[in-house]
């Protein structure tokens, strides 16, 4: 090597190879970067580490029970009866079952309900339940009659008075 | 117009962003509805339930729950004088169609209804290991359907066995607080259908709500409280026995 030589030496006389990988990974970051925004929802990261347009999916689904508002709305004079009753605070889909369908349609009429099923799921007799709980035996008590028969399931007087409307009838 | 390749390279991945962007919309939200308003728990008044599982069969409606699976069951505990600390619990079917009748025996008996306890800190939603599960802003505990991948993790961690495998869906399933009705300004399913009033969906950032005067003047406990998960599911009158 000629004295001097590593002084006089271009540092950057192949700086195009550097200029060439550099590119390189500008490129690799493009393409990773539009991959990322392919693949990764707009909404991922919006609140925190999920995708926020999941929440507004799962407030879209499909209501079953209309809630005892809109039943209120046509059956005022039920919800007048009931209000009275020892019944006040059992909403109505809690014996007819959900009726977002006949709410929406009232041509699609709800099941008739039996009685002798319903009641009894909550009024059959058992130590296990609180004691101020009005409970029965309903063998004993009915022997298979039908509970409707004596009792208005919409206010279930306590006196005596529906037991005597359902014997005149 | 003139494009060079250096152009194309530059263009194509902007492109195919903005693409995206205009596949995914804007997300459209409720009206009237504001999360940050919001936060959402729930209050259980154990003396008032009569263990009738009207709460799981509506549940089970509600939510398409499939048949023994549960997003809320009832539990019965029977809890004898000298045995505090292993009371006997039995859930058939989880509850749906009640319980069978208990004679009048030693101990006492009362109903516990469980649910999802839609924690501030919840252990399940820590464990995800791709962002499936989380909590919403407004405090509910919910699963993306389009990400759960069903490893399960969630399952495990969950202390109070609230999540299961769909079994169809091979996805994690559990209680969203009836996230669909609450943010239309509906109760959940359970709590509509409780005959008793033993289930209130309660709104801890409503100064009107009526929770806030029940807490103060209750013995309200949570389950758990030792594994601190900030759980929001309030019960009233809940006996020691209960784990």
């Amino acid at each position: 090597m000629p004295p001097g030589r590593l002084g006089r030496m271009n540092y950057f006389k192949d700086a195009g190879h550097l200029f060439r990988f550099a590119a390189l990974f500008v490129i690799a970051f493009l393409v990773f970067w539009a991959i990322r925004g392919y693949v990764v929802p707009r909404t991922f990261g919006q609140y925190g580490h999920y995708r926020a347009a999941a929440i507004t999916e799962i407030a879209a689904r499909s209501v079953q029970f209309a809630g005892h508002e809109a039943c209120e709305v046509c059956h005022s004079d039920i919800a007048g009866a009931k209000s009275a009753g020892k019944h006040a605070h059992v909403n109505c889909e809690a014996c007819h079952g959900p009726q977002t369908q006949h709410a929406a349609d009232p041509t699609i009429t709800p099941v008739k309900l039996d009685t002798t099923i319903l009641c009894v799921r909550c009024h059959a007799a058992s130590a296990a339940r609180p004691k101020s709980f009005p409970q029965v035996n309903a063998d004993e008590h009915a022997n298979g009659v039908p509970c409707d028969t004596c009792h208005q399931p919409h206010s279930p007087a306590m006196d005596g008075s529906a037991a005597a409307a359902g014997d005149a009838k | 117009m003139n494009i060079n390749r250096r152009q194309i390279l530059v263009l194509l991945p902007a492109a195919a962003v903005a693409w995206k962007s205009v596949l995914a919309g804007t997300p459209e939200s409720a009206p009237n509805y504001q999360m940050s308003e919001h936060w959402w728990g729930m209050l259980i008044d154990i003396p008032k339930c009569i263990g009738c599982g009207n709460c799981v069969r509506a549940c089970q409606v509600e939510n398409q729950v499939p048949d023994g699976y549960f997003r809320t069951w009832v539990e019965r505990y029977h809890v004898t004088d000298a045995n505090m600390t292993n009371p006997e619990v039995i859930s058939p079917d989880g509850g749906k169609e009640g319980f069978p009748a208990a004679s009048e025996d030693a101990g006492k008996y009362f109903f516990v209804p469980k649910m999802c306890n839609h924690c501030a800190d919840s252990p399940c939603t820590q464990v995800c290991p791709v962002g499936a599960t989380f909590v919403s802003p407004d405090g509910v505990v919910l699963v993306d359907p389009k990400y759960c991948l069903g490893c399960a993790y969630c399952v495990q961690a969950c202390p109070y066995g609230c999540r299961y495998i769909h079994p169809q869906k091979k996805i994690v399933d559990k209680c969203t607080l009836c996230y669909h009705r609450i943010t239309k300004g509906l109760t959940t399913a359970c709590a509509e259908n409780c005959p008793t009033g033993a289930r209130q969906l309660v709104d801890l950032k409503n100064p009107r709500d009526p929770i806030h005067a029940f807490l103060k003047t209750h013995s309200v406990q949570v389950l758990k409280p030792q594994m601190a998960t900030g759980a929001k599911v309030y019960y009233n009158n809940l006996d020691g026995s209960v784990r």
